[in-house]
C-alpha cells in the first residue's frame, strides 16, 4: 500500500526518468476511475432493486450485489490512495507506564477516614451477603435439566417387547434374510432415540457368544444397540463380507460376530447386545433391556 | 447545516477536542494489519444478515408436517426450525442470498481472526504492552468458534445434528460432572428438545453481546496503545508512522469493509454452502441415514480431526470412567486454548525480554518462535485433514484403517519437521539478511533537498 502514494510528491521527483507523468493527469485518470465505479455500483443497486421486485433469484442477487458493494469499495479505496496525496507522517507515542506519583495519587484518592478495624468488619459483613447471593443465584440453574439419575442407564426396551422397524411392521424371525440388516425399535417406541438397535441376520453356527449371551440370537438374529460407544452417531454400516459394522462419523469398526467388538477406531467398547428371543407366534421380542448403559461413555459409566 | 448540528452536540458534549485528535491518529501502513479489519467487517455482516434472518428464523424443535416452497421434502416431517429454513432458502425472497452471506462470512470471519492472529504471534505484536489485547483476542476466537457451532445446529439438519450428538457426547465425557453438565446445557438426555432454543438465544444474544463487548474493549485497548510497526527508517519505538486516520486511511478503511461485503455478497449468490435441504432434517431415532462424508464447518474440523485419531483409549479407575471423547473433545481445546492465553507469559520467561516494544519482529528475528508457530499450525492442520480421512480415503482408494494410522504417525513427524526446517529457515534468513522471496535487487539512493545523495540501503 505505500507504493500507492503518487511518488511526484517526493522533493527528488520520481527516481525512473523513462516514466515521469504529468500529476494533473494521474488525478484525471483517477478521478474517472472513481467516478465509473460509482455509477457502476448505483446501476447494479437499481438493477438489484429490479430483481427484487420481479421476484428474487439468488445468483442475480449475490452478483448484483457484488458488484454495487464491490463498486463503491473499489472507488473509497482509490480515492484514499490517488486523490488526496497524503505523505507518511510520524507522530510521537505517549508513555503509558504509571509513575510512583501517580499510583500514590490514586491511593489518597481511594483512602477513607473510617476506623480500619471498623471496615474490616463491615466489610467481611458485605462479603458474606455478596457470597449468599452468589450461591442463591446459582440454584435456577438446576431447572435448566432434569436429574441424570438413571437415565442413561434405562432404554425403552421391556421384557417381552416385541421388535418393530422403523416404519412400525413387526420384524418376524425369518423377516432379516442372511447378511440383512434393519434398525428395530420396541413395538410403538419409535421415536425412543436411546433404544434404537440394528438387526443383522448371520450365520448362527459362525458366532462366537459371549458367555451367558448363547441364547440372545435366535436362528443368527443378533441385535446390538446402534448408538456408537464413542460419541453417538448411529452406527448404520454394515459390511457383509466381513461382518463388520462400522460408525460412518469417525470409523469405529465393531465384529458383529464377536459381540460387536471394536476392531478400530476411536471406540473403546463394544456394541451393547439386546437379548432376543422368538414368541409362540414367531415373532422377534426382547428378553429384556440392555445389560449396560448405550451409547457414549461417561464417569459413573460402571458404577 | 452539518456544521451547525455538530456545533450543536459540540456545545452540549464538548467532543471536539477528542474527535480533532482522534481524525489526527497515524495508522501504519501494512498490508498485514488489515486482516484484523476484514475479521471487523465480516462481523459487521454476519450482523446485518443475522438480524434479517432472526426475522424468518423459528427456534423450536415443534415437529411439524411440511408444505413449503420445495416440494421434494413435502409431507416429511421436521422441526418448526428445519421447516423455517427452507422458508428462509425457498420462500422468503432474497432469504437464501441473505443466509449464504451469513454462513460464508463466518467462514471468513473466522479465518480472518485466525490469520490475524498469526500475524500478531510471528510478529511478536502480543509482547509487553499488548499482552491485555492478545488475551482479549484469544477469548474472541474461542467464542467466536463456539458460535459458529451454536449458529449452524440451530438449522436442525441431519448433519448439524448429528454434530450436536457429539457436543453432547462431549460434554457427557467430563469427568465428575459430566452427566450433569450435559443434561443441564442441553436440557436433558439427547435428544432433548430444549436444545435449539438454548442454543438460539445463545447464538443471537448471549455470545454476540460477549463479543461485540470485547472487541469493541479490543478495539478501545488498541487506540489506547496505538499500534505497532515493523522497523524501518524514521521508525523507533517512541514513534508511529504511517497515514492519518481522516482522510487515507479512514477512506481506505471504509472501502475495505465494502470490498469485504462485496466479496461475501458474490459468494452468498454465487457459492452454494450449506445446502440442508439434501441433506433432509434431522431425526434422532431415525437417523439411519447419517452417513461417511459428514464434516463440520472448518473451525471445527480440527476438533473433528482428533476425535477420529485417538485411538480406542480411555481410563478406567476405582470404578470411574474418563471416557475416550475427552481427551480430544475436552482436553485438547482447554490446552490449546490455554497455551495461547498463557503464550506472552511463557515467552517471556524463556527470553528474559521484559522490555516494552512497539516495533515488531520479522519472523525470522526469533528462530524458536516462528518455527513453534508453524510447527503448532502444521499440528493442527493435520487434525484438520485428519477430520476427512473418509473423504481422502474415498479419494485415494485406501482403506480408511491405513489413512487414519498414516495420519497418527503425520500428527507428530509433521510438526517435528516442520520445527526444525522453519529454525533453519529463519536463522539461515537472518544472517544472509534476504527476503525469503524477493533476492535483493540493488542499494536505493535518496537525493536528499540539499542535492547531495544518502543512501537507504538495500532494496527488495
Amino acid at each position: 500500500m505505500t507504493d500507492n502514494a503518487p511518488p511526484d510528491h517526493a522533493p527528488g521527483g520520481s527516481t525512473h526518468d523513462a516514466d515521469v507523468v504529468d500529476p494533473a493527469e494521474v488525478v484525471a485518470t483517477a478521478e474517472r476511475r472513481i467516478a465509473i465505479s460509482f455509477v457502476v455500483a448505483t446501476v447494479a443497486a437499481l438493477g438489484l432493486a429490479g430483481v427484487y421486485v420481479a421476484g428474487g433469484q439468488a445468483q442475480a442477487e449475490g452478483a448484483l450485489l457484488f458488484v454495487s458493494l464491490g463498486g463503491v469499495g473499489v472507488g473509497l479505496v482509490l480515492w484514499g490512495g490517488h486523490l488526496l496525496g497524503e505523505e507518511e507522517v510520524t507522530d510521537q507515542r505517549k508513555d503509558l507506564e504509571a509513575t510512583e506519583e501517580e499510583q500514590e495519587a490514586i491511593g489518597e484518592a481511594l483512602h477513607t477516614d473510617q476506623p480500619e478495624g471498623r471496615r474490616k468488619f463491615l466489610g467481611r459483613l458485605l462479603g458474606a451477603a455478596a457470597a449468599a447471593l452468589g450461591l442463591a443465584a446459582l440454584f435456577p440453574v438446576r431447572s435448566l435439566g432434569p436429574s441424570p439419575g438413571n437415565r442413561l442407564r434405562r432404554t425403552a426396551w421391556t421384557p417381552g417387547a416385541r421388535l418393530i422397524d422403523q416404519d412400525g411392521r413387526l420384524v418376524r424371525v425369518d423377516t432379516v434374510s442372511r447378511d440383512g440388516i434393519v434398525t428395530v425399535f420396541p413395538e410403538g417406541r419409535t421415536e425412543a432415540a436411546d433404544s434404537q438397535a440394528v438387526l443383522v441376520r448371520v450365520d448362527a453356527e459362525a458366532m462366537r457368544h459371549r458367555p451367558g449371551r448363547e441364547t440372545w440370537a435366535p436362528e443368527g438374529n443378533v441385535a446390538y444397540s446402534k448408538i456408537c460407544p464413542h460419541v453417538g452417531c448411529p452406527v448404520g454400516l454394515y459390511q457383509a463380507p466381513t461382518h463388520e459394522l462400522v460408525c460412518p462419523c469417525h470409523q469405529s469398526t465393531f465384529d458383529v460376530l464377536d459381540g460387536a467388538r471394536p476392531l478400530f477406531g476411536p471406540a473403546t467398547r463394544s456394541l451393547p447386545q439386546l437379548p432376543l428371543a422368538v414368541d409362540p407366534e414367531g415373532f422377534l421380542v426382547a428378553q429384556a433391556d440392555f445389560d449396560e448403559p448405550v451409547g457414549p461413555g461417561f464417569w459413573t459409566r460402571d458404577r | 447545516m452539518i456544521r451547525s448540528t455538530i456545533a450543536w452536540i459540540d456545545d452540549r458534549l464538548g467532543g471536539s477536542s477528542f474527535t480533532r485528535t482522534a481524525l489526527k491518529k497515524v495508522f501504519p501502513d501494512h498490508w498485514s494489519f488489515m486482516i484484523g479489519e476484514v475479521a471487523l467487517y465480516c462481523l459487521m455482516i454476519l450482523i446485518i444478515t443475522g438480524v434479517y434472518l432472526t426475522f424468518f428464523f423459528v427456534p423450536a424443535s415443534d415437529e411439524i408436517v411440511y408444505r413449503g416452497d420445495y416440494a421434494p421434502l413435502h409431507g416429511v416431517k421436521m422441526s418448526a426450525a428445519y421447516a423455517s429454513t427452507l422458508d428462509i432458502s425457498f420462500g422468503v425472497r432474497a432469504g437464501l442470498v441473505m443466509r449464504q452471506m451469513h454462513h460464508w462470512a463466518a467462514l471468513v470471519f473466522i479465518a480472518a481472526l485466525v490469520i490475524h492472529m498469526c500475524r500478531v504471534f510471528f510478529t511478536g505484536a502480543f509482547r509487553r504492552p499488548r499482552e491485555i489485547n492478545w488475551i482479549v483476542g484469544v477469548t474472541l476466537l474461542l467464542l467466536s468458534i463456539a458460535n459458529g457451532f451454536f449458529g449452524y445446529s440451530l438449522l436442525d439438519d441431519l448433519l448439524s445434528g448429528t454434530g450436536v450428538r457429539v457436543g453432547y457426547s462431549i460434554a457427557l465425557s467430563v469427568p465428575v460432572a459430566g452427566t450433569w453438565l450435559a443434561f443441564l446445557f442441553f436440557g436433558g438426555e439427547f435428544p432433548a428438545v430444549e436444545f435449539i432454543t438454548r442454543f438460539f438465544v445463545l447464538h443471537v444474544l448471549i455470545l454476540p453481546a460477549m463479543i461485540v463487548g470485547l472487541l469493541t474493549a479490543h478495539l478501545a485497548i488498541l487506540w489506547r496503545q496505538k499500534h505497532t510497526q515493523f522497523r524501518g527508517p524514521g521508525r523507533a519505538e517512541d514513534n508511529i508512522v504511517g497515514s492519518r486516520l481522516w482522510p487515507t486511511y479512514a477512506l481506505k478503511s471504509v472501502g475495505l469493509f465494502f470490498l469485504v461485503a462485496a466479496v461475501l455478497a458474490g459468494l452468498g449468490g454465487l457459492a452454494q454452502i450449506n445446502p440442508i435441504w439434501l441433506y433432509g432434517p434431522y431425526d434422532p431415532a431415525q437417523a439411519a441415514a447419517a452417513t461417511a462424508g459428514s464434516q463440520p464447518d472448518w473451525y471445527v474440523g480440527w476438533l473433528d480431526g482428533a476425535l477420529r485419531l485417538l485411538p480406542g483409549w480411555e481410563i478406567r479407575a476405582f470404578g470411574y470412567t474418563i471416557a475416550n471423547p475427552f481427551f480430544p473433545g475436552g482436553l485438547l481445546p482447554g490446552l490449546t486454548f490455554m497455551g495461547m492465553y498463557l503464550w506472552p507469559f511463557i515467552e517471556r520467561r524463556f527470553t528474559k525480554d521484559y522490555a516494552s516494544h512497539n516495533l515488531l519482529d520479522r519472523p525470522r528475528d526469533a528462530p524458536a518462535r516462528t518455527a513453534l508457530g508453524a510447527a503448532m499450525l502444521a499440528f493442527y492442520g493435520v487434525l484438520f485433514f485428519a477430520g476427512g480421512n473418509d473423504i481422502l480415503s474415498n479419494i485415494f482408494r485406501v482403506a480408511p484403517e491405513k489413512i487414519t494410522t498414516l495420519f497418527r504417525v503425520v500428527l507428530f513427524l509433521g510438526p517435528a519437521a516442520v520445527f526444525f526446517i522453519t529454525r533453519s529457515a529463519c536463522r539461515g534468513l537472518a544472517r544472509s539478511g534476504a527476503h525469503p522471496t524477493e533476492g535483493p535487487v540493488g542499494s536505493r539512493i535518496r537525493r536528499t533537498p540539499s542535492g547531495g545523495y544518502e543512501d537507504v540501503g538495500e532494496d527488495h
